[in-house]
């Protein structure tokens, strides 16, 4: 815990994890230790639904490069699919 | 000193303690086998959770002749798989800093109450743990010695502060309780080594019996043999200054 930047978004959406699809209610955003990725910093995504235990998460730990590649098409698809819907 | 001709035994099992507000929580607790008394260390966890890690180092620590007890500081958050009761206690601002000094206590009653204790207790924990370390023995006087492995945080911005953490660990110096051992690694940025020695500064102006070790070529959670952190040089030292540390301040085989 040992930058304890983290940060939380509302979300409504779905994710699979443990082979099963489950709705998701929140998305944790933090930037802090990674259970697994080999660095002392990582970008973590944690996808969330509190209401059905700590098991129902969807764990992804990135490194900061791949997060900002990763946000950049993030924005690039969003945009492609606002122009298609107004297409 | 470990020998084969010695006789080995332990008992390792979940036991549960009365914590802050007096609440149960769970703990892990592994004992030598033996009339004793035995010297006693209290792990606290590292932010991933009352994990495997652990479990392990609880157990080492009995092999070592302590009786060795690491309490859950997330038992009454969650129950689940450690990284993700840990992942919901980070996301909801960490476990507050009173509640785990309190928990920590609890867990140091609890082992000097065996029947087989010295009286004796110490207490060690890395990362988080190594900050509730910190806070533990400057809040409390339950401890005779300490361990700090590389606790980050220490020092802390006054905008970090908040109700969960209302204080900097360092702005506590003057009350720190028994010998203090920390740990660190050069290359740490949680806590970085200009942290370090702002710490180790504080430790001189209040004239506290301390030893500090900055390691070469580490970074942060050098110990943890499951990870790309771990440095084996470091480790082995740091290993070894843990043991010395503790046989001088509690009593323990050397």
């Amino acid at each position: 815990m040992c930058t304890m930047i983290v940060e939380k978004v509302s979300v409504t959406g779905v994710a699979k994890g443990g082979g099963n699809w489950f709705p998701i209610a929140r998305v944790n955003v933090g930037y802090d230790h990674p259970f697994r990725l080999p660095l002392e910093h990582a970008v973590t995504l944690d996808f969330v639904n509190e209401a059905q235990g700590p098991g129902a998460r969807v764990a992804v730990e990135l490194t900061p490069q791949s997060a900002q590649q990763l946000l950049d098409t993030l924005r690039d698809v969003l945009e492609q699919g606002a122009a298609a819907e107004a297409a | 000193m470990f020998t084969t001709d010695q006789y080995h035994g332990m008992l390792a099992e979940t036991v549960t303690v009365n914590g802050a507000n007096g609440d149960a929580i769970h703990a892990y607790l592994a004992r030598p086998l033996g009339a004793g008394p035995f010297p006693a260390v209290v792990l606290i966890h590292h932010m991933p959770g009352w994990d495997e890690f652990y479990f392990e180092m609880t157990r080492k620590f009995a092999h070592h002749g302590y009786l060795a007890i690491s309490p859950d500081l997330y038992c009454r958050d969650a129950h689940g798989a450690p990284d993700d009761v840990a992942a919901k206690v980070r996301a909801d601002g960490g476990a507050p800093d009173a509640r785990v000094v309190e928990d920590v206590a609890g867990a140091a009653r609890y082992v000097r109450s065996l029947p087989n204790a010295s009286g004796k207790v110490g207490v060690i924990g890395s990362c988080s743990g190594g900050r509730h370390t910190y806070l533990a023995v400057c809040q409390t006087s339950e401890f005779d010695a300490a361990v700090d492995l590389w606790g980050g945080r220490v020092v802390m911005r006054p905008d970090e502060l908040n109700e969960r953490t209302p204080v900097a660990p360092i702005d506590l110096t003057k009350d720190l309780s028994c010998p203090l051992l920390g740990l660190f690694g050069a290359e740490d940025r949680s806590p970085t080594a200009e942290q370090v020695a702002q710490h180790e500064a504080a430790l001189k102006e209040h004239g506290k019996d301390y030893e500090f070790h900055m390691y070469e070529g580490a970074g942060h959670g050098f110990f943890y043999y499951h990870s790309g952190m771990y440095r084996q040089e470091a480790a082995v030292d740091g290993w070894e200054k843990v043991w010395a540390f503790f046989a001088k301040h509690l009593g323990g085989p050397a």
